[in-house]
Parts: structure tokens; C-alpha cells; sequence
């Protein structure tokens, strides 16, 4: 059912932040609709967790949750420190080494 | 490097790229869900052990088998089945499965007249606790634009060829109204228990895109 497992963590996450009351499923719709009808989205709908991510990245902005400097910042950090991780490690964020 | 590594270099045909192969990487979007996941945690909104909770929960218990059930329940009982049309919320929540989101179900009835065809064409507002996760095509723009102009056609590319007099209703979901199609009952099912006749019933069907009956 999910392509890849980030695309089941985003949807869990979902879940788990508006079963906390922290959006209700209508502000929901409404993020995740506004990204499925952004221009140049794929026809066979293969970018849809990519939607689903942004809508969410985009709702918890908009509720002041965090800024989109502060997620663009730690998502480099974890790519960066991805590549620091040797294979077959636990990549953690601390392995960044720019942190 | 790793032994491995160093029988690749003399086989002179591999892709150059292969020595990056074993390197950790994160996808744009891997990374973002990461990032995502570290605001939340750090800001104490989500609990890591309930994400995989519910990850395992959608993966491994809740798909079409128990909207299979609704389904045959609604066939083998006739009480149940008036419920489950006056108020499929609480009908289907009476089997233990409820929407998370506190959506609304309504329970839409396949007869011989009249054919039902659901769709969200807003996003993809689907009745998960009943059916799971949607496949790929209910999310895709095209099921979602054209079900709704065009539904025989689509239903024609699902290989199902409903009879020219046949109506077919189009049911569009929200995100507080979800839909689930009952299909109508195959004809010679009269003895199946109600295990055997939840077999009959696809996931396809109870989104209209099919009609119960054995597995091809």
C-alpha cells in the first residue's frame, strides 16, 4: 500500500497530529487537495506521498508549528548525515558533521 | 573498501555509479519526513512508538476485508442491512471499525436498476476503516476527473460492461462523508455462510469499480 516506508511514516504522522487535535481532517483535505492540484503533478498519481508530505509540511507552517527555513535546514542536515552514517549504522541526526 | 568493492572494480562493464551503491542517502522526501519527524518529536506532538503503531495497524489489520464483512453481514441480515442504510456510521462502528477522522459512512445500495461509482475528486477521501489505504489509480488525476464525466467508459477500462438501461450514480467523497458501496448479492450464494460470502467481495466492488463474485 505504501511505496516506501517515509510515505508511511508521513501518513502515520498525519493520523497520530490531527487525532491530537492539532488540525481537523476538512483543514486536512484542503492542504493535501491544494497540493494533488498544484500544476504539473503526475497524471498517474505515482507523486501522491510527495503531495501528502508537502500538504503536511505546508499545515504545520501555517499553524506555526515550525518555519520552512528550520524543516529545509534539518532535512540537508539528515541528508548530510545519511552520508556521514557508515553502512550498516543507525543514521542519526547527530551524525551530521556540519552539526 | 571492502572486498567486495574491490572485485567490482576489475569487472570493466559495471556502471560507473555502482560504487556509490552502498553509501547512505536520503531522498529529498525521506529526508523531509525525517525532518518533519524531528520538529514533532522535539516539540513533544507526536510520539515516535504511536507512529509505528498505527503504520503496522493500516499495514496489517485494517484493508477491504472488513468492509467484506459490512458487506455480507448486510446480505445474510436483513435488520442489519436497514441500519446499515439508515445510519452506516453507526452500523458499520457496531463491527469494531471506526473512521479515525470522525467521518461519516454511507452505505450506498448496487440494485438492478442502478450502479454505484465512488470517487473523490477533490483529493482522495476514501473510507480507510473499511477498506484500507486506496489503491494507486483512486488517487490518480484520472480516475478522479474522469469518473465523474465519463463513468461508463471508466468502468468499461475496469472491464466491467454494465447493460445500457443500467443507471449509474457517481458518489463524491468528502472529507466528513465517505462512501461504501454494497454490491448486490451473486445470484446462487443462497447457502454461503457469511465468512464465505465476504470472500465474494473485493475491494474493487465496494468502490464500484467491479461487482462481487468469484475471483476471476
Amino acid at each position: 500500500m505504501f511505496p516506501e516506508p517515509w510515505a508511511a511514516e508521513a501518513f502515520a504522522m498525519t493520523v497520530h497530529l490531527h487525532e491530537r487535535g492539532l488540525f481537523s481532517w476538512s483543514e486536512w483535505a484542503e492542504a493535501l487537495s491544494g497540493e494533488v492540484h498544484k500544476p504539473g503533478r503526475a497524471e498517474d498519481g505515482s507523486d501522491y506521498f510527495d503531495c501528502w508530505v508537502a500538504a503536511l509540511s505546508g499545515l504545520l507552517v501555517g499553524k506555526g508549528v515550525a518555519d520552512s527555513e528550520t524543516i529545509l535546514s534539518l532535512q540537508q542536515s539528515w541528508q548530510r548525515a545519511a552520508e556521514a552514517t557508515p553502512h550498516g549504522r543507525p543514521i542519526e541526526l547527530a551524525n551530521d558533521p556540519l552539526r | 573498501m571492502s572486498a567486495d568493492h574491490h572485485e567490482h572494480e576489475h569487472d570493466h562493464d559495471h556502471h560507473h555509479g555502482h560504487d556509490h551503491q552502498h553509501d547512505n542517502r536520503y531522498s529529498d522526501m525521506q529526508a523531509r519526513v525525517k525532518a518533519l519527524e524531528s520538529v514533532l518529536t522535539e516539540k513533544g506532538l507526536i510520539d515516535p512508538k504511536a507512529i509505528d503503531v498505527i503504520v503496522e495497524t493500516y499495514e496489517t489489520k485494517i484493508g477491504p476485508r472488513n468492509g467484506a464483512r459490512v458487506v455480507a453481514k448486510a446480505w445474510s441480515d436483513p435488520d442489519f442491512a436497514e441500519w446499515l442504510r439508515t445510519d452506516a456510521t453507526a452500523a458499520i462502528a457496531s463491527l469494531g471499525y471506526t473512521g479515525r477522522q470522525g467521518e461519516h459512512m454511507r452505505a450506498v445500495f448496487n440494485t438492478p436498476d442502478t450502479h454505484n461509482l465512488v470517487v473523490c475528486t477533490l483529493c482522495s477521501c476514501y473510507p480507510w476503516a473499511v477498506l484500507g489505504l486506496p489503491p494507486v489509480w483512486y488517487k490518480a488525476p484520472a480516475y478522479r476527473s474522469r469518473a465523474v464525466i465519463d463513468p461508463r467508459g471508466v468502468l468499461a477500462e475496469f472491464g466491467l460492461t454494465l447493460p445500457e438501461d443500467k443507471k449509474i450514480r457517481v458518489w463524491d467523497s468528502t472529507a466528513e462523508l465517505r462512501y461504501l458501496v454494497i454490491p448486490e448479492r451473486p445470484e446462487g450464494t443462497e447457502d454461503l455462510g457469511e465468512e464465505a460470502l465476504a470472500d465474494l467481495v473485493s475491494r474493487d466492488a465496494m468502490i464500484g469499480t467491479a461487482i462481487a463474485g468469484p475471483r476471476p
